[in-house]
């Protein structure tokens, strides 16, 4: 198959998925997306002949515009564009999530430094305020006291752009010190690994240690459904212990994989890369049979 | 064959050694400074340092 590459930059995670598809014999273009121009009908240039292409932007708001023209131009994407969408905004994803009857925590959206504290006061302390679109746990904010929200609130109503005047306030979910990524496509998991840390945000790029976990049967159906929830696709799916239960805190849309590869037995990479053939197999047959 | 190539640090103007396998737009820690650099050539190689951080990045 050919496959284009979307990217800003190759970390290892790029790096992995190249190396595994070019092994395979498979003919790999990547496309840089600071060059690129999208015109309303016509893809550019690089895209002709490809199969399919796989979003790697770092850039979220990238992510979100190019899956839309691709899609547009009916170039195959994964991830599609409606699940970027979904997975890049924390509200909706918190949304999607509790539409398909997942459990999640309890969450609150509010627009006003009032509305947002009269939730912080009902939630009580700590509770957790989040920027809606972000990642690796940056401006993330556990709220310890009436005065830190207070401060916390009008720094980002004061200093933020407008996306951070939509103030997502979430209930502090007492986990045991670790936190679950579950590397999934369409729903059917790839590998797991706890990431662990004193801090409270336990993210691999927070520097917490991962290990590779085994995940039950509860655990799998929540990742079938949460990935169902998002659109499906290839998907990180982080949960948390809670009780004799989990809670999906959210689905990352344009995941990364080198600590996972590097924590589990799984070849990650060489996984991913089965599930696009057998992806782009699949779109092919079905296009010969409507032909 | 060597495992590794040389390039020219744009930072401190070192030369650094780098896997033989870069590619374009692939990003490396700099032996010399630790900052990270992007490869934006290949024949020769060509670093350049490597754009900051948005807040949109991540996953």
């Amino acid at each position: 198959m050919h496959v284009g590459l979307l990217y800003s930059r190759i970390r290892r995670d790029e790096k992995l998925l190249l190396n595994e598809l070019r092994d395979r014999g498979h003919e790999v273009t990547k496309i840089d997306v600071r060059k690129e121009q999208f015109d309303l009908t016509e893809p550019p240039e690089s895209f002709d002949g490809l199969d399919v292409v796989v979003d790697r932007c770092l850039a979220t708001s990238r992510s979100i515009y190019i899956t839309r023209f691709l899609q547009s131009y009916g170039i195959p994407v994964v991830n599609s564009h409606e699940t970027a969408d979904i997975c890049a905004d924390k509200a909706k994803n918190s949304l999607a999530l509790a539409d398909a009857g997942v459990p999640t925590p309890n969450t609150k959206v509010a627009f006003t430094v009032d509305s947002a504290m009269e939730i912080v006061e009902e939630f009580g302390y700590p509770c957790v305020l989040k920027p809606v679109v972000g990642s690796w746990g940056r401006l993330m904010a556990k709220i310890d006291s009436e005065s830190a929200a207070e401060a916390i609130l009008e720094h980002k109503s004061t200093l933020g752009n407008y996306e951070h005047k939509v103030f997502y306030i979430q209930e502090f979910v007492e986990k045991p010190g670790r936190d679950i990524r579950v590397l999934a496509t369409d729903g059917e998991p790839v590998a797991a690994m706890v990431r662990s840390s004193d801090h409270w945000l336990t993210n691999a790029a927070k520097g917490a240690s991962v290990e590779e976990f085994e995940l039950d049967d509860r655990a799998k159906e929540l990742v079938r459904q949460a990935s169902d929830a998002v659109g499906g696709g290839l998907l990180g799916v982080d949960l948390m212990e809670a009780g004799d239960d989990y809670t999906v805190h959210e689905v990352n849309h344009t995941v990364e994989f080198k600590a996972l590869n590097d924590a589990v037995e799984t070849d990650v990479p060489a996984t991913v890369v089965d599930w696009l053939e057998a992806k782009v197999d699949g779109e092919q047959s079905l296009a010969e049979v409507s032909a | 064959m060597s495992d590794t190539i040389t390039a020219e640090d744009p930072l401190s103007g070192e030369e650094i050694e780098l896997p033989a396998d870069v590619e374009v737009g692939e990003i490396i820690d700099s032996p010399a400074t630790g900052a990270e650099l992007e490869v934006v050539s290949l024949d020769p190689v060509t670093l350049e340092e490597a754009p900051e951080l948005e807040e949109d990045w991540g996953e």
